[in-house]
């Protein structure tokens, strides 16, 4: 059943679930049990303290990490151990927490890198270049000019990207895995290491990104004032187990949140 | 004039006939430059015309137009002005309330408005404007959401427009017919920076003859090409971009986005281009540095070849005799270094270049003009549309702005105040009757406000705001403004305040530029702790010497203004700083904060001591307030009889 937002947003069907996912690093237990879903057209957050393992979720929507237990579940299909580039496929795309950008190429090009998924000509016919395999990029660079021109990078369309502020090459990141036209979008820590304004901006884009392409947003964040603003729903990991789940202003309120992150006086 | 193309509306069907398939305006949009033809343009205009008058846009209405340039917002001044409206155009980096003065003012009906930050600012002001009733926006990014009956998409109501012209096939043509050279054209505020803006009304005459003038003056044609990139709301760009685009029937380009404007430049490549001196100044800077960052090869190459071009350039661009050695010379650097430098600056195909604003520095000037630029100054005011003098090919100096545009007359009053009248003076204030009485008299002779005179080979010198001009004892005149701007082309003065109102000579403050000097006393070892003991330094107090040295010489050659040479001056130990309330937030001189706060270095300036002690309160930029010392020593400046400027 499709509900609508207060601000008009439509929210529809689970997109994605994972069921009782427990992941290891040999004795260390990174995730217990974590279950929680994201609906289709929301904005999903994840929040914990350091270590909570929050990365580590995203790693394991995202394909990176295998769970030793338990299920992702991905457009009503449950989803066998598959490697990052069939996730990709599948239409789920990521920005990382550390910038994990092509530094040496241009804006422009790294854009183009986020189309790979949809490039079907092969590589003789890219060797040729001449017929559909300069079709195809042509129609390509339109679909990534309309990113540039949503995020506002036009001056730096040409510019290589280990020259540009951490502010734009975080936009460039966003803008890449808008590239990929994926169904789901992951985002690590969008704002880390971010001025205000700078934070202002990405949060316009997320919320705009939400609206306009009606993309399905689950990121990870540490700040709480973003995070409340933003998102619909928030889920709350602490130590690698699942403290709460809910609406901004549920979590808020929840005693187990609370004490995790101010801690209760003794 | 012909009334078959006395209006916008009129000069553009002329145009889509005469010039149909020749482009008009280009945008870059999504990484390409898309174009429309006069034809196309009209088609585009007269459809939004149609649409407006679908939503009951009456005969001087009002339409305000917000957002930077767009060819849709130039399609709706003209638009506005088929319907016999009056387009209002604003600055768009205003803050709302700005706005708000502006279109309640004006009584604005309808506005245009680029996108949704735009759009927000007209909702924000809404309640406090009664008079607004549509809002049409051009890009619909971010606007889904928004649900109110009054606002249109621009394509929308284009759309509207078609089925209206089906229906009312001549609704159009009455209307364009309807309108005459004498009707108004557009209203165009003032930007403010004294008091409330003043809304300059202009009739079509106005500007079209203006423009037809100076399109003559100097031989635009119809393939010039134009960057718009200044603002809307400008007299400037309403001139370049809409009145001299549609008489000469020339095409504008609109760049992609303000960030993008040096690349969107390069790829143009203008024929004809304005800036103010800044523009120039930046682009000088930008190449000087990075000259120095180039192999030692290059920097030769060009040190050598920019010597040959200022001894060369500028005479062949003056169409001077030239030796055959030197010509050939000039070829080879064009070859090597002016054609690629100028390839990287974006003036390749340049014909002609304006600057107008503020003075600009003989050597930023000479640099340009030695490249084959051919950059000249005008002077002008929004209530002149813009030409008041300009400066005919051949005949450009540095510190003149020309002979009076075509048609227009200028004299100078008793006071010094330069006086013009033409067939490009504006009409009125809008709703300021006493304002517009006191600017043009009956005679139409309007004030500038600007002392000048005209130099002896009849161009006109412009030396400062006629309220800043004073007298020294002996009744001769001070020009505060003029002499520090002299000192100003130097690179290392950064400010610098001259005193001299009722006094017997003339003295002056010096503020040293921190980054020229302090990488001057890098490259000479001259070691120092602070700004205050730069500047304490003698051998940058003999620096400035020579400096004032040749602002002297210069003055004395002037008759008017021998007596303004420098006797005596100080270096001052802080810099003039807006946040002590020095200056204003955009850099002018508060000559009496100064003065009050100074008084006792400008006694000892004309006591005749050698250095004077001074505390001064200062605030740092965290809003700490704390206080420096310094004892200033003082200087005395050998000064120059006055000399025939022949001699």
């Amino acid at each position: 059943m499709a509900e609508l937002t207060q601000d008009g947003r439509k929210i529809g069907d689970i997109l994605l679930e994972v069921k009782n996912i427990t992941l290891a690093f040999g004795g260390v237990k990174a995730l217990t049990n974590i279950s929680f879903d994201i609906k289709e057209g929301e904005i999903r957050a994840i929040i914990g303290p350091n270590g909570a393992g929050k990365s580590s979720m995203l790693n394991v929507i995202s394909g990176f990490y295998h769970p030793q237990q338990g299920e992702v579940w991905f457009r009503g299909q449950k989803r066998g151990p598959m490697r990052p580039y069939e996730v990709a496929r599948q239409g789920i795309a990521r920005t990382f927490q550390n910038i994990a950008l092509f530094k040496g190429m241009s804006t422009l090009d790294n854009l183009m890198t986020g189309r790979i998924t949809q490039m079907h000509t092969n590589i003789l016919w890219q060797a040729l270049w001449k017929g559909p395999a300069e079709r195809e990029e042509i129609a390509h660079r339109e679909k990534v000019e309309r990113i540039i021109d949503f995020l506002g990078i036009q001056a730096i369309r040409k510019t290589p990207v280990g020259r540009l502020p951490y502010g734009l090459q975080k936009r460039v990141e966003l803008g890449r895995a808008l590239a990929a036209e994926a169904k789901l979008l992951l985002l690590d820590e969008p704002m880390a290491g971010m001025n205000l304004e700078e934070k202002e901006d990405m949060c316009r884009f997320i919320l705009d990104v939400n609206e306009e392409f009606g993309t399905t947003i689950a990121l990870i964040e540490h700040d709480m004032g973003v995070v409340m603003d933003l998102s619909d729903r928030v889920v709350v990991l602490d130590y690698g187990k699942k403290l709460a789940d809910g609406t901004p202003n549920e979590v808020r309120n929840d005693p187990a949140v609370i004490e995790a992150y101010l801690g209760v006086g003794h | 004039m012909n009334h078959q193309t006395d209006t916008f509306p009129k000069l553009l069907s002329d145009n889509a006939q005469r010039l149909a398939s020749k482009v008009a305006m280009r945008e870059k949009d999504y990484g390409i430059w898309q174009s429309w033809t006069w034809a196309e343009m009209r088609d585009e205009i007269f459809a939004l015309a149609n649409g407006l008058a679908a939503l009951g846009f009456q005969r001087g209405d009002k339409l305000a137009i917000v957002g930077s340039n767009r060819p849709r917002l130039y399609w709706g001044i003209c638009a506005t002005q088929c319907l016999g409206g009056i387009p209002v155009p604003v600055y768009q980096d205003s803050v709302a309330d700005e706005m708000q003065y502006v279109l309640e003012h004006a009584e604005a009906k309808f506005v245009i408005a680029e996108d949704q930050e735009q759009v927000d600012k007209m909702l924000e002001i809404q309640d406090r404007c009664p008079n607004m009733q549509h809002i049409i926006y051009d890009d619909p990014r971010g606007m889904r959401a928004y649900q109110h009956d009054h606002l249109h998409d621009f394509v929308d109501l284009q759309t509207l427009g078609r089925e209206f012209a089906q229906a009312h096939p001549d609704y159009l043509n009455q209307a364009i017919a309807q309108g005459q050279g004498s009707d108004i054209s557009i209203f165009l505020y003032t930007s403010g920076t004294t008091g409330k803006p003043k809304g300059v009304v202009m009739t079509y005459d106005n500007i079209i003859l203006t423009a037809r003038n100076s399109a003559e003056f100097d031989k635009l044609t119809s393939s010039e090409e134009v960057l718009s990139y200044l603002p809307m709301a400008w007299v400037g760009d309403h001139i370049f971009s809409y009145g001299q685009a549609y008489v000469a029937g020339f095409a504008i380009n609109c760049p992609e986005s303000e960030t993008t404007i040096a690349t969107d430049l390069r790829e143009i490549g203008p024929t004809y281009y304005f800036a103010p001196p800044r523009v120039f100044e930046n682009i000088l800077t930008t190449v000087t540095i990075r000259m120095h960052d180039a192999g030692k090869l290059k920097q030769r190459m060009y040190n050598y070849f920019m010597g040959v071009a200022r001894k060369t350039g500028v005479k062949l661009l003056n169409g001077e005799a030239v030796s055959f050695k030197d010509k050939w010379l000039y070829g080879l650097g064009n070859i090597l270094i002016y054609a690629p430098l100028k390839n990287t600056m974006g003036f390749t195909r340049i014909r002609l270049a304006y600057t107008a604003g503020e003075a600009i520095g003989p050597e930023i000037f000479d640099f340009f003009r030695s490249l084959g630029i051919n950059i000249k100054q005008l002077y002008g005011q929004t209530e002149a549309a813009v030409f008041i003098t300009m400066q005919p090919d051949g005949q450009i100096f540095a510190d003149t702005v020309g002979i009076p545009a075509p048609g227009v007359d200028v004299k100078i009053a008793d006071n010094g105040e330069v006086l013009y009248r033409g067939p490009g003076v504006f009409h009125s204030y809008f709703k300021n009757e006493q304002a517009t009485r006191e600017t043009k008299n009956a005679e139409g002779w309007v004030y500038t406000g600007d002392a000048g005179y005209f130099a002896e080979n009849g161009h006109l010198k412009i030396i400062d705001r006629i309220k800043d001009v004073g007298r020294f004892n002996d009744g001769s005149m001070f020009a505060p403004k003029y002499i520090e701007n002299k000192l100003k082309f130097f690179p290392h003065i950064k400010e610098a305040v001259a005193f001299g109102h009722e006094k017997d000579y003339c003295t002056a403050f010096i503020n040293i530029d921190l980054e020229a000097v302090g990488n001057w006393a890098e490259r000479n070892n001259v070691a120092y702790a602070s700004y205050q003991e730069l500047a304490g330094d003698p051998r940058v107090y003999q620096m400035m010497l020579d400096s004032i040295e040749a602002v002297n010489r210069s003055l004395a050659s002037d008759p008017l203004l021998s007596n303004s040479q420098i006797h005596r001056f100080l270096i001052l130990h802080k810099e003039l700083d807006p946040d002590d309330g020095e200056l204003t937030r955009t850099r002018k001189v508060r000559r009496r904060i100064i003065a009050e706060k100074y008084g006792v270095l400008i006694d000892a300036l004309y006591n005749g001591s050698k250095a004077c002690f001074i505390r001064t309160e200062v605030t740092f930029e965290d809003g700490r307030k704390g206080a420096i010392e310094a004892n200033l020593a003082i200087v005395d400046v050998p000064t120059l009889a006055a000399v025939k400027e022949a001699a």
